[in-house]
């Protein structure tokens, strides 16, 4: 064990920390350092917001975005088109489809994907709501935004299959050249991929 | 484009060990010539060679548990640092495993620093060294287990292509996912099929890497004919898809698996294993100035062929990665009669590669070129040689 250079608070402070992703024991070290140096522009309101934010944030029971409001303002914004839903596998990626400011519909997010061996099976993700919502008469199409690994693929292909029999249009995000790419550079894998994909001009 | 660029060669320079198998603490200052370590059995000279080979992604050459390679009674773990002349110019790369987290909050397991930063996976190793080898343990490759041979020929692959160790990985996990789900009652069948269409997707590539890899050695072997003294081999790739791109586009290819794995899953589930795919691939070798299978061959001609082998993978990976690999032969001296030891030494002159071979006697290497340097292995001591 390592001698306590600090008192209890600190201690506790620095483990809460080290257990965020991204951060380890000497980087949480590092951080608490950093908010106690500069107790009243960081600390203070870091704590405020921390206090806010569990009071407060809530995971929208339509989409399962986190918001203030729940349904969430994404949801309720009568700007975006309700006939799509584009499908993610997490916050964070819903999050970097805004960003890029790439789709103007609706989202579900699935909470993760299928894995039989971490003992991820189809019932512990969105998975039923996600059937529920595409029935609705005003849906056209489901769009599969999922990372192009293995899980996120197989959980597409969960997915379509489910929802086939339902009279909309189902896509899924093209895999392949990369945009500014070169074809010489590609691997063989994302080659196929894009030739499987690809699209009349 | 078959021959290097540019006369461009991985070496080292320095190489520095902590706590690593025998060795408490070792500095090595090397020219960018071969490196020759001498010393009797035992001394310590194979894991010099398993240290430099970690300097790749993988377990090392002698595929070990990392725990093995902690000297005894040391405290902490291992770490081997070395100096590289590497595909992007002159680094310092520095590798290390510690058995539980220390106490200034390193985190246990293994971790790779490049020029001091630290890298968030092994396979960051992989953009900046090139390296092959041979050890005694391959001796029986040709007649062993085609598991051996499919690796032998990946880690070619690999050092080709950077994508196949990930794409292998990636089909690997989804087929443990596929079996483990086979072998419950009542699998969910949606589930299987999005399982089947990321394996075959991945086989595809797999195997396409395989394939353009095989047919880039197969070129360098050719050219290596005229001015060898090793026999060249001839070399195919059995397996599912490996044929099934033979005759057809990948595309199809991947369809074609992938219907093929659908119809296969109750024998699949009995075997409790899958039986069809680019995890049970072999290669196939004939030894090709007698046209006979490898694993047929005398002893001293199956170690001439795996010798030529490795010397057309060096050309290979030369001209895919655009350098000279740096080649760990492992006692290739013993096996060999004079004459074919200085064609050997000869043919690495002519590569440009920093070749470290071990052996037990000084005159194994007579004929090793002028700027090679010798070490003398003992006990956990290496010291620099003059020649007599």
């Amino acid at each position: 064990m390592s001698r306590r250079t600090a008192g209890p608070e600190i201690e506790r402070l620095i483990q809460i920390l080290a257990k965020l992703p991204g951060l380890g024991p000497r980087s949480a070290r590092r951080a608490v350092l950093h908010l106690i140096k500069n107790r009243e522009k960081l600390l203070s309101p870091l704590a405020l917001a921390l206090a806010e934010a569990r009071d407060k944030v809530v995971v929208c029971s339509v989409c399962g975005n986190a918001d203030t409001v729940d349904p969430c303002s994404l949801c309720s914004d009568p700007r975006r088109d309700r006939s799509v839903i584009c499908v993610v596998e997490d916050v964070s990626d819903l999050w970097a489809l805004e960003r890029a400011g790439a789709w103007s519909g609706l989202y579900h997010v699935l909470g993760g994907t299928l894995s039989a061996i971490e003992g991820v099976r189809p019932e512990d993700l969105a998975i039923a709501s996600l059937s529920a919502r595409a029935a609705a008469p005003e849906i056209r199409e489901v769009v599969l935004a999922v990372n192009a690994t293995v899980e996120g693929q197989t959980t597409a292909h969960y997915i379509t299959d489910l929802l086939k029999p339902l009279p909309i249009k189902l896509s899924r995000l093209a895999h392949g050249v990369p945009v500014g790419g070169e074809l010489d550079y590609l691997d063989e894998g994302t080659l196929t991929a894009a030739i499987r994909s690809r699209r009349e001009f | 484009m078959l021959l290097p660029r540019s006369s461009l060669h991985i070496s080292l320079s320095r190489l520095t060990l902590t706590d690593f198998r025998n060795y408490a603490g070792l500095r090595m200052e090397i020219g960018s010539g071969h490196v020759a370590l001498v010393g009797p059995n035992g001394a310590g000279k194979t894991n010099l060679l398993e240290a430099v080979s970690l300097l790749v992604p993988g377990r090392g050459l002698r595929n070990a548990a990392y725990a093995e390679m902690l000297r005894d009674a040391a405290p902490g773990g291992w770490a081997v640092a070395a100096e590289v002349e590497a595909l992007s110019g002159e680094v310092a790369i520095g590798t290390a495993w510690r058995p539980a987290p220390s106490s200034d909050g390193e985190e246990a397991g293994r971790q790779v620093h490049v020029d001091g930063i630290p890298q968030k996976s092994l396979a960051s190793l992989g953009e900046h060294m090139r390296l092959l080898w041979l050890t005694p343990a391959m001796d029986r490759l040709f007649a062993g287990p085609p598991g051996d041979r499919r690796r032998f020929f990946d880690r070619l692959v690999a050092a080709c292509d950077s994508s196949h160790v990930s794409h292998l990985n990636a089909y690997e996990k989804a087929m443990r996912e596929r079996n483990l789900l086979l072998s419950e009652p009542g699998p969910d069948p949606n589930w299987l099929s999005g399982l089947e269409a990321g394996m075959a997707e991945m086989a595809a590539a797999i195997a396409a890497a395989r394939l353009s890899a095989l047919e880039n050695l197969q070129a360098n072997i050719h050219i290596g004919l005229s001015q060898s003294a090793f026999p060249w081999a001839a070399l195919t790739l059995e397996g599912e898809v490996e044929k099934l791109l033979a005759i057809m586009s990948s595309v199809h290819a991947e369809s074609e698996f992938r219907r093929r794995l659908c119809e296969n899953r109750r024998l699949d589930a009995a075997a409790g294993r899958t039986l069809l795919g680019p995890h049970r691939s072999d290669l196939a070798v004939v030894f090709g100035p007698k046209g006979m299978a490898a694993a047929q061959c005398s002893t001293g001609e199956q170690k001439a062929l795996l010798i030529g082998l490795i010397l057309a993978q060096a050309r290979t990976v030369a001209a895919a990665a655009g350098a000279m690999p740096m080649l760990l032969l492992d006692e290739v001296t013993a096996h060999l009669d004079s004459g074919r030891r200085r064609a050997l030494f000869q043919t690495l002159d002519t590569l440009g590669v920093q070749a470290w071979m071990t052996g037990t006697d000084e005159g194994l290497f007579e004929g090793l070129g002028k700027a090679a340097q010798f070490f003398h292995v003992e006990a956990g001591t290496v010291s620099p040689m003059t020649r007599s």
